[in-house]
């Protein structure tokens, strides 16, 4: 037998695990696909299933624990797959450099549930540089007096930035919270506005 | 608590790289190797939560090594000669991986490596760190164990 086992190196295993990805997708057993990309709101997890974006989170919200999230809540068969979110990178990539106003990617809402889905899918309705206040999209989804039930819905929107979130704002005009900070919000609001006057 | 598939292969790919090698040699290795993880893939939805997910994919590599020299030989010479099985187990047996996860880390990982990976000791010192006789030590100590706790594993005998 050998004596000196020869040395495995992290170039091996990382042209072992692109070939894994490859065969993974081919066979159907790539449930959840993810990646990260910076952006000018901070490192962003991206995660995708065979249906569409299932989840968007800020470093604040520790990208640790949203994979485990996903792994318990979606399944376990979770790997770094940078190319399948390519479309998603490039989307918002053209989202920050002012280039998109909507985004085109299929989204996978599987995340939310009940009356917070029904808030999160009609979140797309507020435009591209407006808002809506808390009340009115609470107004909107048929609902009143469920103004905290729609601040909980943004909060836990599932799929931030591509679902605009950020667009509600308090009734005051004051931006309100956000899951990736207050000032991640602030930006969002900026940049919209931007982009929104000089069209 | 299952972890993502992603932090099974960061952890545990150079370990099932080298169970491949030892079996195959570097080149064929590498196609064990991913046929390992798919299986692994294909499987662990279905794997208990307290199973030792590291002697659970060390066991399926073994097999994958295994099936692929068996290939190789079926292609080419009729007498090769098969790499002795180590392991009794067909890697489904669910006591065997929560019986190893009861163990002491330095026995678990020595007898995973040896008797389930088929790793001599010099390469089980090697991963581990620590001399071979200290390697060696800790895969019996295991085994004594694992011969109270794993009732199978006794009536069996030890296989090697």
């Amino acid at each position: 037998m050998t004596t000196t086992p020869a040395p495995v190196t992290g170039e091996q295993l990382t042209r072992l695990h692109a070939d894994l990805v490859a065969r993974a997708t081919a066979d159907g057993l790539l449930d959840v696909a993810y990646r990260t990309v910076d952006s000018p709101v901070g490192p962003l997890l991206l995660a995708r299933t065979p249906a569409g974006v299932v989840r968007v989170a800020f470093a604040v919200q520790d990208h640790e624990r949203v994979l485990q999230d996903l792994a318990e809540r979606v399944s376990p068969r979770v790997l770094e797959a940078p190319r399948a979110l390519d479309d998603v990178a490039r989307e918002l990539d053209e989202y920050f450099a002012g280039a998109r106003l909507t985004f085109d990617v299929p989204v996978d809402l599987r995340l939310t549930a009940g009356f917070r889905r029904s808030v999160v899918e009609h979140l797309p309705d507020i435009p591209y540089g407006r808002t809506a206040s808390y009340a009115q999209v609470a107004a909107s989804a048929g609902s009143p007096r469920a103004v905290r039930a729609v601040g909980t819905a943004c909060a836990l929107n599932p799929v931030p930035l591509v679902v605009p979130c950020h667009r509600v704002v308090r009734s005051d005009g004051t931006p309100g919270r956000y899951a990736g900070g207050d000032a991640a919000k602030q930006a969002l609001l900026e940049l919209e506005a931007r982009v929104g006057r000089a069209a | 608590m299952k972890q993502p598939f992603e932090r099974v292969v960061v952890e545990h790919g150079a370990t099932v790289l080298r169970v491949c090698r030892s079996v195959l040699g570097p080149i064929d290795a590498d196609d064990a190797w991913s046929e390992t993880f798919l299986s692994a893939l294909r499987a662990y939805p279905d794997l208990p939560a307290d199973a030792n997910v590291e002697a659970w994919l060390v066991t399926i590599a073994r097999r994958r090594a295994v099936d692929v020299t068996r290939r190789a030989a079926r292609q080419a010479v009729p007498v090769a000669e098969l790499p002795e099985r180590t392991a009794p187990t067909d890697g489904r047996d669910l006591d065997l991986w929560a019986a190893l996860a009861a163990l002491p880390d330095k026995q678990r990982r020595s007898v995973t490596y040896h008797h389930l990976g088929g790793l001599p000791y010099e390469e089980v010192a090697a991963v581990l760190g620590g001399t071979v006789a200290a390697a060696r030590r800790a895969a019996a100590d295991g085994i004594a164990v694992l011969r109270r706790t794993y009732p199978r594993f006794a009536e069996e005998g030890e296989s090697r």
